[in-house]
């Protein structure tokens, strides 16, 4: 069994190195359960109080402190949107929000559970960073840029393993997994490997894919956006998410922005939530297996995106 | 060197009079700031270990404005103790400086932002927290209307505090009675409040927020209990010092005319206590 790095040894890694750093939690310790024998004092937990820990992390990062946040997405980025808001995002303090199963990841809890709007509405805090790593290496990659950081973040959380190989992480920066000249997909987050098995399965039939991995939502990589929006006849974003206020939103708004008019295909969740289940089950129902991806990404080549109603 | 308590009554008075002359072209919220005036005049000068040389200081006290909308009295009080200079109130609602209707910290003295309700509890108790991970000395207090205390946050940052025994914090009431427009004891009310507080794990004492004696008392040792936050319940009257607008569920924000400012400000010297009774001041 190998023994690479983890969130949570990485976590701990960075904490050992910068006494700033101090981790709190409202009761979430799924991926931090070692976190408190390693920190001592300097691992919070308060409890299912969402805003106080929010509250208290921005008091925590008023004297100096580094503190990293983590709860249930939904219940970190909408019960404690405010205090996110006023104290963290007014006073633009390094506290560092890590939401755990975010979009498809909360599987069978239920729409209470299901942050498909937690980009949206963290993009709307000027100043707020917003990180989505495909899988867990990125996730532990991401972890110095965004620690070291002066500005607010939030973090995507996905623990999840998967077969890419990165370029090395940097805030701002997206990265090419696939180069080609007949579909340009961007996509962000826990979506990214079945994204990308799904440019292998068009590449075996003949077609060519550019594969853009946006993991760095704020700051955005505007060129990488225009590149591919130049390179390709048709573009397509995939996305956990709603499709208001997500990586759909925030590709469109730097198209318009870089005046550049190419067909988009928006893959994500319309105006609802999705049905709750066990992870494959969704990803199928939804049409987020590679095949089912790879089936619309050639629709959208065969179209180009379709008739403009 | 502290102020004597006739001092204290005198600064209060004219921490008072810069309240109400901000109180006009646009105005203010005078009714929360008259309140608690004797409380941040008192706080200053016996309790906190902080002054216009310590604003970056990690060892100082840090006090804390939760409602927000009683900053007057606080500028006020910064200008009195040196902390900016007594023309700069003369900026208040210009888009040029950042003196408004809430607090923030481009302000010197000023601590931190304000104006949602419920908020700077868990920030205090975030700066509390980590003068404890210190082992440093600072302690931080918060002045929380009695009114805010209808925000669910107030109380779940009362089971932390607690829990983390910070005995470091003290959480001071402004009970004045009033929310924004009704009496607190008519909409939600609040009373035993002593002993809810104490049932959250607070050590609680019960004052009269303008009696400086009994302050001294409340606040001559802190923490009142070693390891438990302490809370102080200071009894006071909206718009105090105004007898024409004390304790009016109506006189919360208001913008008054230079002549009523004037008229006001005689009141407070005690030259005309009852005159304005009938008065038809501007109320927003």
């Amino acid at each position: 069994m190998s023994a690479g790095p983890t969130y949570e040894s990485t976590l701990a890694g960075l904490a050992g190195a910068d006494p700033r750093i101090v981790v709190m939690t409202a009761e979430n310790r799924a991926s931090i359960r070692n976190l408190p024998a390693t920190l001592g004092p300097r691992f919070i937990d308060v409890g299912i109080c969402e805003q106080t820990m929010v509250g208290m992390a921005a008091g925590l990062a008023l004297r100096g402190r580094v503190p990293v946040v983590h709860a249930l997405a939904t219940f970190l980025t909408l019960r404690a949107f405010e205090f996110i808001r006023t104290d963290v995002g007014i006073a633009r303090l390094p506290v560092k929000l890590v939401g755990a199963v975010p979009g498809f990841l909360s599987e069978a809890n239920g729409p209470t559970h299901q942050a498909i709007d937690d980009v949206a509405v963290m993009r709307s805090i000027p100043g707020m960073q917003i990180v989505c790593p495909s899988d867990d290496r990125e996730l532990c990659a991401c972890l110095p840029e965004v620690l070291a950081s002066p500005a607010p973040a939030y973090v995507r959380f996905n623990a999840r393993p998967s077969a890419l190989v990165h370029e090395a992480f940097r805030l701002g920066r997206a990265e090419t997994l696939a180069e080609g000249t007949d579909i340009g997909v961007i996509t962000t987050g826990f979506p990214v490997p079945n994204v990308a098995e799904a440019c292998e399965l068009l590449r075996a039939e003949g077609l060519d894919t550019t594969l853009v991995n946006l993991r760095s939502l704020s700051p955005v990589d505007e060129d990488a956006i225009a590149s591919v929006a130049c390179a390709c006849p048709v573009l397509v974003t995939v996305e956990d998410h709603l499709l208001v206020g997500g990586l759909y939103q925030l590709v469109s708004e730097v198209l318009v922005r870089h005046r550049i008019s190419v067909p988009v295909v928006s893959i994500g969740l319309g105006a609802r939530w999705f049905r709750p289940g066990r992870l494959a089950e969704v990803l199928d129902h939804e049409g987020f297996t590679p095949a089912r991806l790879a089936a619309r990404f050639r629709d959208a080549f065969e179209t180009k995106g379709g008739s403009v109603a | 060197m502290s102020l004597s308590f006739p001092e204290l009554e005198a600064q209060a008075r004219r921490v008072r009079a810069h309240a109400i002359r901000l109180a006009t072209n646009g105005g203010c919220f005078l009714g929360a700031s008259l309140s608690c005036a004797d409380l941040i005049v008192f706080l200053y000068d016996r309790v906190l270990r902080t002054s216009p040389q310590t604003l970056a200081d990690p060892d100082r006290d840090y006090l804390f404005l939760s409602k927000g909308h009683d900053v007057p009295a606080l500028y006020g009080t910064l200008v009195e103790r040196g902390y900016f200079p007594s023309s700069r109130l003369r900026n208040h609602l210009s888009v040029s400086d950042h003196l408004y209707w809430h607090p923030n910290r481009a302000i010197p003295g000023v601590e931190f932002h304000s104006g949602s309700l419920g908020h700077l509890l868990s920030v205090a108790m975030g700066v509390a927290l980590d003068a404890k991970l210190r082992g440093g000395p600072s302690r931080a207090i918060v002045i929380a209307g009695d009114g805010e205390l209808n925000e669910g946050s107030m109380w779940e940052g009362a089971l932390v505090a607690s829990a983390k025994k910070l005995d470091n914090l003290v959480l001071v009431v402004d009970r004045n009675g009033f929310q924004a427009n009704a009496a607190t004891e008519e909409l939600l009310p609040l009373e035993p409040l002593a002993e809810k507080l104490g049932a959250f794990g607070f050590a609680v004492v019960e004052v009269d927020g303008h009696d400086y004696a009994e302050l001294a008392h409340a606040f001559a040792e802190l923490p009142r209990r070693s390891g438990r936050p302490t809370a102080v319940v200071a009894r006071t009257k909206r718009n105090k010092g105004l007898p024409s607008l004390e304790g009016r569920a109506d006189r919360w924000f208001v913008d008054l005319t230079s002549r009523e400012v004037e008229v006001l400000l005689d009141e407070l010297a005690g030259a005309m206590a009852t005159a304005l009774t009938s008065e038809p001041l501007v109320v927003r």
